[in-house]
């Protein structure tokens, strides 16, 4: 009698075992990652050193041995004392705005809410209707924000005195008269300075690109030629160079009536600048889209302006986004060199004040400059990451 | 496309041919009268050319408002003009556009620590009316050292700045007096510092003015001392225009309205109680007597109103860089002439 057969199945699955320690987990990781050869663990070892090695010492001298609050630098110049950021407090308001009169403070403040607001509507992808953002940001915040901050000369007064009768408004009346006195921008400085170095450039900088990379690849000799000659001829000279000749030479040869602002002269200079690195970033797109999309916008009948709106532009500019957004870094950072032509930019304004008798000390200058390259960072930092979303949303479409 | 780049080019024409056109009739015949006064009168504003930024000197406080022995100079024009301290805008120069702003007559004044040289007045076209501050290399030395004075550093190291005037007046000095030395050199004044406060070498050297400072900046700076001598000639003051005369007197007897009345005995408290007084010679100071402001151009008062507003040389200087300041600068040769120093103001007569 053969015996009986036994059987036996499993009614359910035996619990998975954990994979083996050297496939994943964390031990995996650092052995894949880390350590996968004899280089590499050489070289993450060195990290490691270097990593203890400066850390303890940057956490003592920023936060643990740093001095927080205090009513001058005399407890700074204690031995053994950190980063002074008791002194950065007394002078963030000189840092933050200069020389700008403080009872006048919320002139700037309203103005960079504004443009912050705006800028976010405009960059936010999923916020609607850009169009009128665009109108807003690009016609008429730079008007709003030269008449904010600079207040109202004659001109502007005489406008609103005609909007006041026009409309026999008392209050408009009022505002003509007695509101938003001038001040000058000699008085102006600090970041607020350097942002409105870096926006200008920034706002001027795209399309002024975009149209001379187009007149670049013109088919009209003479503004292909003029284009060029421009192009090359202000990247092929330094900024610094730029901005002397803007500075110092503009005024010997212009009548004094004409002579611009002395933070005119460096506006102009950076925006001109800018505009031409710009140019060769959107040309560097334009001759990355296919002949075939050209071709293909041809064959649809569309005219030569919609094919390069419609077709070509949103493309190219798709492709150098990238490059766009290192060359607003770049800029951005380049506003620092107008501290040389006497505009109290930022670093030129921590530049000045680490000097101050008051709280000059050992630790003072590298405190500040400490403090500018937090402030330059978290900028370019953010510009950076949103340059990486929005290339990951715009990819979409190549993606295969 | 077309219009812009057209339009550019047209702009660029016409800008061309307007600067050629300005340049052309640029050098105006000297007027009789100050054109520069006129012109601050009507603005209603002086325009003075300041550093952007040097300790003592000419630097914005906190609240952005200028500070400094040069500030204070053109406050006291200003005050001369307007009788108001405050009608000054000032517009800060780097060392490198600052006499080009004064060529241009885009300021009215340099009061920006500018040395005096033959140079800058004859081939630049300007004129220094005066000097505010006598400046000259110095040494600093550790206070342990017990050394007193500038002879006695032979053999020592010392920190200096890399292709300044001042490496090449140390070299002049220990070879004029037949010592030797030896020099460490670094890029940038912070990093001799640095290197000096490290113990690299046994003295610094700079401007006397730049040493108070720099001192301040030293993790101990009771334990170190600036020595008395001064081996470089750098006269500091007040520059204009050539070409205008009666500015060029405005901006000078500012300088020695101030000094006069230190030497008086006139200061900010007590200038309208001594326009009272029976000395001469502060009456004709303070416009009692005389009538000298107005052969500048300005009133009677003037200079009472510098001292009520500003005051005299000597308030000026303890406020800023002296004793009353933490640069805590000796006046040297910045006192009276009848107290060992080289200020020295004409008379008033």
């Amino acid at each position: 009698m053969p015996p009986p057969q036994r059987t036996f199945v499993r009614s359910e699955f035996s619990p998975a075992l954990p994979p083996p320690l050297n496939v994943a987990g964390p031990f995996a990781w650092v052995r894949a990652n880390l350590f996968n050869s004899v280089l590499s663990s050489i070289l993450t070892l060195l990290s490691i050193a270097f990593i203890l090695w400066i850390t303890p010492g940057l956490v003592r001298w920023l936060l643990i041995d740093a001095v927080w609050s205090a009513p001058d630098g005399d407890a700074c110049r204690a031995p053994g004392a950190g980063a002074c950021w008791a002194y950065v407090r007394a002078k963030i308001t000189f840092f933050t705005y200069g020389a700008y009169p403080r009872d006048a403070l919320w002139r700037v403040d309203l103005t960079l809410v504004m443009g912050a607001g705006l800028a976010m509507w405009l960059l936010w992808p999923d916020w609607p209707r850009k169009g009128i953002a665009a109108v807003l940001f690009f016609a008429i915040y730079p008007v709003v924000a030269f008449i904010l901050l600079h207040g109202m000369g004659d001109g502007s007064r005489a406008v609103v005195n005609a909007a006041a009768n026009a409309f026999n408004s008392d209050v408009l009346r009022d505002v003509a008269r007695n509101s938003l006195p001038i001040i000058g921008t000699h008085l102006w400085g600090g970041i607020f300075v350097s942002l409105l170095v870096a926006t200008v450039g920034i706002v001027v900088s795209l399309p002024m690109g975009v149209l001379l990379a187009l007149g670049r690849q013109s088919r009209a000799p003479f503004i292909r030629f003029f284009c060029i000659v421009l192009i090359e001829v202000v990247r092929g000279v330094p900024l610094i160079t730029v901005l002397f000749m803007a500075n110092t030479m503009l005024p010997l040869f212009v009548p004094d009536a004409w002579t611009p602002d002395r933070l005119m002269r460096p506006l102009i200079g950076v925006a001109l600048f800018a505009s031409v690195y710009m140019a060769e970033v959107v040309r560097g797109g334009l001759q990355a889209v296919p002949r075939g999309q050209h071709e293909g916008a041809m064959a649809l009948g569309l005219s030569q302006s919609k094919m390069m709106r419609l077709i070509v532009m949103p493309q190219a500019l798709t492709i150098v986004i990238p490059g766009i957004v290192n060359s607003f870094i770049a800029l951005f950072k380049d506003t620092t060199l107008v501290a040389i032509v006497g505009v109290f930019d930022f670093l030129r304004a921590i530049d000045t004040q680490r000097l101050d008798p008051a709280w000059n000390g050992p630790t003072i200058s590298t405190t500040g400059y400490a403090f500018a390259a937090m402030f330059y960072f978290v900028f370019c930092f953010a510009m950076s990451r949103y340059s990486l979303m929005m290339e990951r949303r715009l990819a979409h479409g190549r993606k295969r | 496309m077309k219009s812009f780049c057209t339009s550019m080019v047209t702009a660029v024409a016409a800008l061309s041919l307007g600067a050629v056109a300005a340049y052309a009739q640029a050098p105006a015949p000297p007027a009789p009268t100050s054109k520069t006064l006129e012109q601050v009168k009507a603005r209603g504003v002086l325009v003075c050319g300041s550093n952007t930024g040097l300790a003592g000197f000419g630097i914005p406080d906190d609240k952005g408002n200028w500070t400094g022995l040069d500030v204070e100079f053109c406050r006291a024009i200003s005050a001369a003009i307007f009788n108001d301290p405050n009608k000054v805008r000032f517009v800060p120069l780097s060392a490198k556009d600052r006499f080009t702003a004064l060529q241009s007559g885009e300021i009215d004044v340099l009061s920006r620590n500018g040395t005096w040289t033959i140079s800058r007045e004859a081939d630049l076209g300007l004129l220094w009316a005066g000097v505010n501050y006598y400046d000259g290399q110095a040494f600093m030395v550790r206070k342990k050292l017990n050394i007193n004075s500038a002879l006695e550093l032979s053999g020592a190291s010392v920190c200096v700045q890399q292709g300044t005037t001042t490496e090449a007046n140390l070299a002049d000095f220990f070879r004029a007096n037949n010592m030797k030395y030896e020099p460490a050199v670094y890029a940038t004044s912070a990093e001799a510092v640095k290197q000096y406060d490290a113990g690299r070498c046994d003295a610094y050297t700079t401007d006397m003015s730049g040493l108070f400072s720099e001192r301040l900046r030293l993790i101990n700076s009771d334990e170190h001392v600036i020595l008395p001598q001064v081996i470089s000639k750098e006269p500091l003051g007040p520059a204009v225009r050539q070409g205008d005369d009666q500015w060029f007197n405005i901006v000078k007897w500012t300088h020695f309205a101030m000094l006069n009345a230190e030497e008086l005995g006139v200061t900010r408290a007590n200038a309208d109680e001594r326009a009272k007084s029976t000395n001469p010679e502060i009456r004709r100071l303070l416009g009692s007597e005389g009538d000298f402001g107005k052969s500048m151009g300005l009133t009677s008062d003037w200079a009472l109103r510098i001292i009520k507003h500003v005051g005299n040389y000597g308030e000026s200087y303890a406020r800023n860089v002296g004793d009353g300041s933490r640069l805590r600068i000796p006046r040297g040769l910045n006192n009276l002439w009848n107290k060992g120093g080289l200020q020295y103001g004409p008379p008033v007569r």
